[in-house]
């Protein structure tokens, strides 16, 4: 069984037969050697790429799936019904399978506020959106390993409910613009209520958009995975970013936050860093950073809420996923 | 009759306005479409997934492109 459990694991998940292929194409498509410095180059990139859009393509597809079941509306009305910490822990799960945009977030930010949905509520839900998803998650199994996989949704989901709570406690409803409260809420919607045809048709046009969304992201992200993989020296990533350097998780904050990309993109990127042997928990560090906070977004939510309110949650965020990067650096040798 | 079509210039969106101007054609209406693609100017709306269709000043529909049919239907109703 448990064999099995292995072999699924690394055909389906790891794609080991796609390895191969690339190495074989590697050797006698281009006549290099995989063992040598282009052709692991070469080898990685062309590997990485394939298996991300395969795996993409196969996930959005099942998640947006189950997303339809799931509409602003149904998920705000879900939200509404609940109160207190509950409420929080069931925002910041419903984060995981809507949105995978931080696109998404400021009209469901309004919408949500609109219709009185506490803040400590909305913002769960605001950070685990594009902390969490399953499409993530199944390519840091991929990646990575399961153990990885599932630390870090559990950790991303403690984020979200300790932020949102936090945001609740510090009574920051006077920092949200004004128009945000007097929107109209909408109530537009079918209650997830549609034919199985719709929620193949809408899953599959998900695919098709968010990977036209994100392509560019992937091609990049493996682009500068491949070239730390092989290119940059390990002593100076190692002088930067080493497990024993303790600013290595403030570099990776530092450097991911202002930066916007997919989470899909920054995987490959994380995934070479580990090989070079920094610490998981800077590579983690760095990929929250660039998902759940960049300079886009930030920008965006500073038209709907007040700078106290908005610094207090990138303060929140920031802070969030140090924390995390030390815990995962201290018990590194659990996961890998 | 002033007609919305709400969304950031996603394909579903030139989709809705597609159909919305085919449904206008078969009608005899001085309607006039206006596409609002702030994502803020859209929430302003109440709507909370693109593309959303406005006819003056009422949100008919969010989160769907609507078949003709169905679009000649919201405008008969008016």
């Amino acid at each position: 069984m448990g064999d099995v459990f292995v072999w699924l694991n690394d055909q389906l998940l790891r794609m080991q037969w796609l390895s191969d292929l690339v190495t074989v194409l590697v050797q006698r498509g281009f006549g290099l050697d995989p063992a040598s410095q282009i052709g692991a180059s070469v080898h990685f990139f062309i590997y990485d790429v394939i298996k991300i859009f395969i795996l993409l393509s196969v996930l959005i597809f099942t998640i947006s799936y189950a997303q339809s079941y799931f509409p602003p509306e149904r998920t705000r009305r879900i939200l509404g019904q609940r109160q207190g910490f509950g409420a929080n822990v069931i925002a910041a799960l419903l984060g995981t399978i809507t949105p995978f945009c931080s696109c998404s977030s400021i009209p469901l930010f309004i919408g949500f506020t609109s219709a009185g949905l506490p803040l400590a509520v909305t913002f769960s839900f605001l950070i685990s959106s594009p902390l969490v998803d399953l499409a993530s998650v199944i390519l840091l199994a991929s990646i990575f390993n399961w153990s990885v996989a599932l630390a870090y949704v559990a950790i991303g989901l403690v984020l979200a409910v300790l932020g949102g709570t936090l945001i609740g406690f510090l009574k920051l409803d006077n920092q949200v613009e004004a128009f945000v409260y007097q929107s109209p809420v909408g109530d537009h919607d079918n209650d997830g209520e549609i034919s199985r045809r719709e929620r193949l048709g809408f899953a599959l046009d998900q695919v098709f958009e968010i990977i036209h969304r994100v392509w560019i992201y992937v091609l990049i992200g493996v682009g500068i995975g491949a070239a730390i993989h092989n290119w940059i020296p390990e002593t100076f990533i190692s002088a930067l970013l080493g497990q024993d350097k303790w600013w290595s998780v403030f570099v990776a904050t530092v450097a991911g936050v202002p930066m916007y990309a997919d989470i899909f993109g920054t995987l490959p990127i994380a995934e070479a860093l580990v090989q070079k042997g920094v610490g998981l928990g800077t590579a983690l560090t760095f990929m929250m950073a660039v998902t759940a906070l960049s300079l886009p977004s930030i920008i965006m939510l500073k038209r709907v809420v007040k700078w106290p309110l908005l610094a207090v949650f990138i303060a929140i965020v920031t802070v969030g996923i140090i924390l995390i990067g030390f815990v995962f650096n201290a018990t590194d040798h659990l996961f890998v | 009759m002033i007609i919305k079509i709400l969304g950031s210039g996603c394909k579903k969106c030139r989709a809705l306005e597609a159909n919305t101007r085919a449904a206008l054609q078969d009608r005899a209406t001085d309607a006039q479409i206006e596409k609002v693609t702030d994502i803020v100017d859209i929430s302003r709306y109440g709507v909370m997934s693109t593309p959303g269709l406005v006819i003056d000043d009422k949100v008919v529909s969010s989160g769907r492109v609507l078949s003709v049919p169905e679009i000649g239907a919201l405008l008969d109703a008016r």
